[in-house]
């Protein structure tokens, strides 16, 4: 299991360390006792603390301090495995001598800076300085001996606050321990709202890698359903889409809905993960998703599709090198959905190569710019319809090298964001029941919204 | 307020003003104070000399403030363990208090401090604990105990918390349940042997339903015990999955990866032709994609796995290549794990495809990402024939990129297609030599001298080029040097006119002026060789040469099933077994897959079962007891047993009936570095032999076999060598029969049967021991005169005398007296009395040692009666036997 947990700054200075297990270190400790001979009692005070710093530095000197860029996420210096994960200028790094479960402790990793920017915001170094007695009251209780334990959020707000804990009674504490090791570890109980409401966010990021002849050589939806619940007490939902298998089982069945849009509207997935709260024996078997929501927001579920995808938008480029100093690039971008809706924040950013002198743009619509710093021609437009087509030519003038290295040619890439969803998902229902409560899912006040961006949304030239 | 000016510190003095500070009079002004003493504990500085002033702030009804102080003992009780005893009250107090909270923080505190004396007190309260009203302590508890089993082993068990471990595993809650799992897990790591979890149906069960319930790391836990479980049968191991499918949905990788090792070790036990096995196989695939949406860091540990999975089962991720396909912004260690799968994958179907990825690819920045395209290329010609050409074409309009690295790269990798695809490709020569000049790596530059000295005939001026190597002999790396020498002396063999002076240079500087002993060798042989006899020399230099295979770096198949069972851990992400990189008793232990027990093929089974069958060693090893051990079962019970415990009669029955013997695997290849060994005994015209089998499951060839025996009951001792001549290649087999006689030494065995064998190859020496089915040692003429029976028989003392009963034989007299006869056992007399047929039998063995046997037959009632006696003829085994 997991042997130690460290935060440094860009530095490679410790910020945080916390030691679970002696074993990290443990050899170099006592190689060191043998060979410098000396007795070991009075050598202690000093060793214990020479090697733990051992792990803490061989990480430091091998990763952080390293010229190269990372070639890899797990790191083994002297039999001693380092896990680490970058946010910002942070890194976390988690140690281990076993043969631990790899996607877990990456897992853990992620957990950990979810955790803190719940607490405390964006994970920069000045937050951690400020807060690093909850941390390690966290770590404390989030990893027990390298073994990790509850670590959502809901949970732990209950009863890691820097306020302390004094004024509890006993139901309560009590209350917060069947909640922290309990079967719905994600919600408390006696939740209490005047206006019971929930919103469902349908976000999906399209990706696309596109020949330059326009031929798709990979296209695929990753998708989330956020969901944000303001609702009382423990209520029980059940969520429902256009999901292929379910429509299909029940456009036999005699469902109006599903006999109205079964064959055309449905759409397959792929493959879909759930938040914990989903019972996934129940989605196995019967495929319907049914939970108790966490309080607040969260991730209901991700899902991953590749057929019958709408791609937005399709881009044409024309890349012609005219001599050895001069490159023409015509793009032209169509818009690809219903005319009444709007796409929005387009952004196309086409590569230069590096020996690049002067860009000459002339674009129909929007904002071009070459940004010699980035070695790309930007071109902006705030917002276009569907069915619409725009276009962009430049000159770029290149320097003459004798580099023998062909340029690279990167991708074109492109952002966007557009008011539906690409998949083709549509949300069917989300039923409320409580039970205890007096209210029924008539009373809920639900939102529904649609959000698609580009993910990865490249064409080669 | 903030923390952060806890880090900035004022130099000199700091101690003693802390000190001060911790033992001030106001609350907050301590505690501020032990935050400034964990700061500096955290950057690394010695604050181990405020240890009692810290312990006295240790008595307080701030929360917060014990965390502090327990988070500082937890760095600092080892160096003072004196004065850590001052803090045991405390704890065991806390350990009382009436909040859980307080209570769990005790418990978990105390286990993280290790010193001997704290230790002792700890039991106590951790007994408690484990039995806390609240889940929350228990919980915590479980967790305790693998601590204190990490600091003393011996205490755990004695003081009986093993057995309140696994009681939590029937806990009503869940994460209680996943705690005392993942406890019980580590410790019966250091215990290999022992069955400390104890994982029967009914605990499994009882896993299975908290699987559903408990948080994702817990779910974590409980799958990883699950892996480690064995399945009595496929509905067994089929129920399992099904109720362990539903977790491949789950948002956490890590809960996704465990699921799907269990998944693929328990496919190995379902039926190949079951829809259950194709649904499940189908069921794998979409998980694996998605875990590559996912973070960077999880994308490589996904990968690495499934590059394992692709190996295992390749039928899985077949159809989904493009998902392998390398994205712009991945991190570099994502591309190059995808590019390695890609190749995995790659198959006439998609060659088209891959190809043109890699051809982009081929032009990215990474130095290292290009290269591994660049050979991707190579091996993508290799595998896929029909691709070659195209490959072939792409590597040349890569050359004409004169990128260096580029250039190097595509030479090695078009010397390797042409040794796949000898006089095809070699119009491109001219081109590469165009190169020459710009190969500064040893792999390149020996390439393209190997190719020189291969295709000397075709190249005009290769006697100039290998000339323009030489001038730098010295410097040169081995590889290089040595590949030049080869290739001026094939040279000089296909153009011996005009290139005498070169091969005497080459092979002078070889020799006489080289330090390296592999060069010199290879220099006086050649040498020798082309001035005695230049037709041989021409033979060995030029002769043909094997192809080569078309997977490379495939992970050898033992170490792949090894791994599989590791699915999701370091192990997989390193590709090499736990004991590799762990060090101490962690890791030792190590898992296969497991093997489906329905008995139908013995020889090709697995490697757990074929450990297990290796062990099975009969009870008692005196000659009486095994010769007439006549526990004659129905035939079906159990083919896999070793021939011994079946005895005499039950072996002759099962000769005579079934006159082939199955094979049986001696030595599995996972004990042997991929040698695996099966074989039988036989008889043969009065001829004893041992039928073998011999596999070659690695990698690499083997050559150079040998056999000895360790000195045995009846000194059997191999007559010739072992007939292996050839070199055996990987995965091919060879069948070979090894004539034995009974002249070797004597020394007693138990059994008596059992013979002990040593088999060398150029990889290593193995041993394994097989038990000698007692029947081959029954001479041909063991047909003993009436007289002489009837008098021996008397003769014999009754303590010689033992009976058996043979059940469900239904076989009359006549058929039992042929059947035995053709396994040299001889019916001397026959009679019948009160309607029973008897039969009088005797029989000698190699040794000189003859026996006698009664045979009783009653028709209508299947039993047979084997009354038997021996007598001792031989004097060098007569006081063993008595």
């Amino acid at each position: 299991m997991i042997g130690g947990l460290f935060i440094y700054n860009h530095k490679g200075e410790v910020l945080i360390s916390r030691v679970y297990r002696d074993d990290i270190g443990y050899v170099a400790q006592r190689s060191f006792m043998v060979t410098s001979c000396i007795k070991p009692a009075t050598l202690f005070n000093v060793n214990l603390f020479v090697c733990r710093r051992n792990a803490v530095d061989a990480f430091r000197v091998n990763v952080i301090h390293a010229r190269q860029q990372v070639r890899s996420p797990v790191t083994n210096i002297a039999r001693t495995s380092f896990f680490h994960v970058k946010r910002s200028n942070i890194w976390l790094a988690a140690v281990t001598k076993q043969n631990v479960n790899a996607a877990m402790v990456f897992e853990f990793l992620y957990k950990m800076c979810d955790v803190m920017t719940a607490y405390f915001g964006k994970i920069s170094e000045e937050n951690i300085k400020n807060n690093f007695v909850l941390i390690y009251e966290l770590l404390d209780e989030i990893l027990d001996f390298g073994y990790p334990q509850n670590s959502e959020t809901g949970a732990l707000k209950t009863f890691i606050t820097q306020q302390g804990i004094k004024g509890q009674t006993k139901e309560e504490q009590s209350q917060i321990t069947s909640q922290v090791t309990g079967q719905i570890g994600w919600r408390r109980e006696g939740i209490k709202y005047r206006r019971n409401e929930l919103f469902l966010d349908v976000l999906e990021s399209v990706n696309l890698l596109m020949s330059p002849q326009g031929q798709v050589l990979s296209a695929h939806v990753s998708g989330r359903v956020v969901m944000k619940s303001y609702l009382s007490g423990m209520p029980e939902c059940k969520f429902g889409m256009n999901d292929k298998i379910v429509i299909d089982k029940q456009g036999k069945g005699g469902d109006l809905y599903a006999f109205c849009c079964s064959g055309k509207q449905s759409i397959a997935i792929d493959d879909c993960t759930f938040h914990q709260c989903v019972r996934l024996s129940k989605f196995d078997s019967e495929r319907s998703i049914s939970f108790i929501p966490p309080d607040g927001e969260y991730e209901l579920m991700r899902y991953r599709t590749t057929k019958d995808i709408i791609l937005p938008f399709r881009v044409i480029p024309l890349v012609r090198e005219v001599g050895r100093t001069k490159l023409e690039v015509k793009v032209v971008i169509k818009s690809n959905f219903k005319p009444s809706l709007l796409a929005q924040k387009i952004e196309v950013r086409i590569p230069t190569p590096l020996n690049t002198s002067g860009v000459q743009v002339i674009c129909m619509k929007g904002k071009a710019k070459y940004k010699a710093s980035e070695n790309a021609i930007v071109w902006k437009i705030k917002r276009m319809a569907g069915m619409k087509e725009s276009q962009i030519s430049a000159e770029i003038e290149l320097l003459p090298t004798n580099d023998k290295k062909k340029w690279a040619r990167p991708p074109i890439s492109m952002n966007f964001e557009v008011p539906f969803a690409p998949s083709g998902l549509k949300v069917r229902y989300l039923k409320v029941f409580e039970s205890k409560l007096n209210y029924s899912d008539h009373d809920v006040i639900k939102w529904v919204r649609y959000i698609g961006r580009s993910g990865i949304y490249e064409t080669r030239c | 307020m903030t923390d952060s000016k806890y880090f900035t510190t004022n130099k000199k003095g700091e101690i003693f003003e802390l000190k001060a500070e911790l033992n001030n009079e106001k609350k907050e002004k301590r505690k501020e104070a032990v935050k400034k003493v964990i700061a500096a504990m955290t950057v690394g500085k010695d604050v181990s000399s405020l240890f009692p002033d810290v312990v006295n702030c240790m008595q307080t009804d701030n929360l917060e403030l014990k965390k502090l102080v327990y988070l500082y003992l937890m760095n600092y009780a080892k160096n003072q363990p004196d004065m850590a005893i001052m803090a045991v009250n405390s704890f065991v107090k806390d350990c009382e208090d009436p909040n859980p909270l307080i209570r769990a923080l005790a418990v978990r505190t105390m286990g993280c401090i290790r010193v001997d004396k704290i230790t002792e007190y700890l039991c106590e309260p951790l007994r408690k604990c484990l039995k806390d009203e609240d889940p929350y302590v228990r919980k915590t508890a479980a967790v305790c105990v693998a601590k204190l089993h990490d600091i003393n082993a011996q205490m755990v068990e004695d003081q009986g918390f093993l057995d309140s471990l696994r009681d939590l595993i029937a806990d009503s809650n869940p994460m209680v349940v996943a705690n005392a799992v993942a406890a019980l897990s580590e410790i019966s790591e250091s215990h290999p042997n022992s069955n400390l979890l104890d994982l029967n149906p009914q605990n499994i069960n009882k896993l299975l339903t908290a699987l559903n319930e408990c948080t994702e790391w817990g779910q974590i836990f409980i799958l990883d015990c699950l892996s480690n479980y064995n399945p009595k049968d496929e509905r067994e191991a089929q129920s399992i999955c099904e109720r362990v499918t539903p977790r491949l949905s789950h948002a956490n990788s890590a809960v996704v990866l465990s699921a799907v090792k269990v998944l693929m070790k328990f496919l190995e036990l379902l039926p190949k032709d079951s829809d259950y096995y194709n649904t499940l196989l189908k069921k794998l695939s979409p998980p694996l994609v998605t875990l590559l949406s996912g973070e960077p860091e999880v994308q490589y540990v996904a990968l690495r796995n499934i590059n394992l999975i692709v190996q295992k089962r390749p039928e899985i991720l077949k159809q989904e290549i493009k998902v392998f396909f390398v994205k712009y912004n991945d991190p570099i260690y994502v591309k190059l794990e995808k590019l390695d799968i890609m190749i995995r994958l790659a198959s006439q179907a998609n060659i088209a495809q891959v190809l043109a990825e890699l051809k982009e690819y081929a032009t990215e920045v990474d130095v290292d990402f290009v290269r591994k395209a660049v050979r991707a290329i190579g091996r993508c010609a290799i595998k896929v024939e029909q691709s070659a050409e195209r490959c072939v074409s792409t590597l040349l309009d890569l050359i004409q990129t004169k990128v260096n690295y580029v250039v190097q790269e595509a030479i090695v990798v078009i010397r390797d297609i042409f040794r796949k695809y000898p006089n095809k490709y070699e119009s491109i020569i001219a081109t590469l030599c165009e190169n020459l000049d710009s190969l500064d790596e040893p792999d390149a530059r020996a390439a393209m001298i190997w190719i020189v000295g291969e295709y000397a005939e075709r190249i005009d001026n290769a006697d100039e080029l290998l000339e323009s190597f030489l001038e730098g002999f010295h410097d040169e790396s081995t590889q290089v040097q040595l590949t030049l020498l080869t290739a001026i002396v094939k040279l000089f063999l296909k153009k011996p006119s005009e290139t005498q002076e070169l091969v005497q240079q080459v092979l002078s500087l070889a020799t006489q002026d080289s330090d390296n002993p592999d060069l010199r060798d290879r220099g006086y042989i050649y040498w020798r060789l082309l001035s005695t006899d230049p037709v041989t020399a021409k033979e060995v230099v030029l002769s043909e040469k094997p192809l080569i295979s078309e997977e490379t770096d495939l992970i050898e198949p033992t170490l792949l099933d090894e791994l599989i069972c590791h699915i999701g851990s370091l192990a997989s992400v390193y590709h090499k077994p736990p004991n590799a990189f762990v060090e101490g008793s962690h890791g030792i232990h190590r898992k296969h897959l497991p093997v489906i027990d329905t008995g139908e093929s013995p020889v090709s089974s697995g490697p757990a079962a074929n450990i297990e069958q290796t062990h099975v060693i009969p009870s008692q090893g005196d000659l009486l007891g095994d010769l007439l051990n006549l526990d004659l079962g129905p035939r079906s019970t159990c083919p896999r047993c070793p021939p011994c415990r079946w005895g005499l009669w039950t072996l002759t029955v099962l000769i005579a009936c079934n006159s082939v013997l199955l094979l049986q695997v001696w030595l599995p290849a996972v004990k042997a570095k991929g040698l695996e060994i099966s074989g039988t005994f036989t008889r043969r015209q009065g001829q004893m032999y041992m039928d073998m089998t011999f596999t070659n499951k690695a990698l690499q060839h083997m050559t150079d076999f040998a056999v000895q025996f360790n000195k045995n009951s009846f000194g059997v001792i191999p007559t010739s060598p072992l007939p292996v001549h050839t070199p055996l290649m990987p995965n091919q087999n060879i069948e070979l029969s090894l004539p034995l006689n009974t002249i070797g030494p004597v020394m007693k065995m138990d059994p008596l049967n059992n013979l002990q064998v040593a088999v060398k190859n150029n990889i290593d020496v193995f041993y394994f021991s097989v038990l000698i089915p007692l029947n081959i040692f029954f001479v041909e003429d063991g047909k003993m005169e009436r007289q002489v029976f009837l008098a021996t028989w008397k003769d014999i003392p009754n303590e010689n005398e033992l009976q058996y009963q043979i059940k469900e034989c239904h076989l009359n007299a006549d058929t039992v007296s042929g059947k035995l006869q053709n396994s040299n056992i001889y019916t001397i007399a026959k009679r019948n009395v009160e309607g029973q047929d008897m039969l009088y039998q005797s029989l000698k063995l190699t040794n000189g040692i003859w026996i006698l046997a009664e045979l009783r037959i009653q028709p209508g009632n299947p039993n047979y009666t084997a009354k038997s006696t021996f007598l001792r003829m031989s004097f060098a085994l007569s006081n063993i036997l008595l």
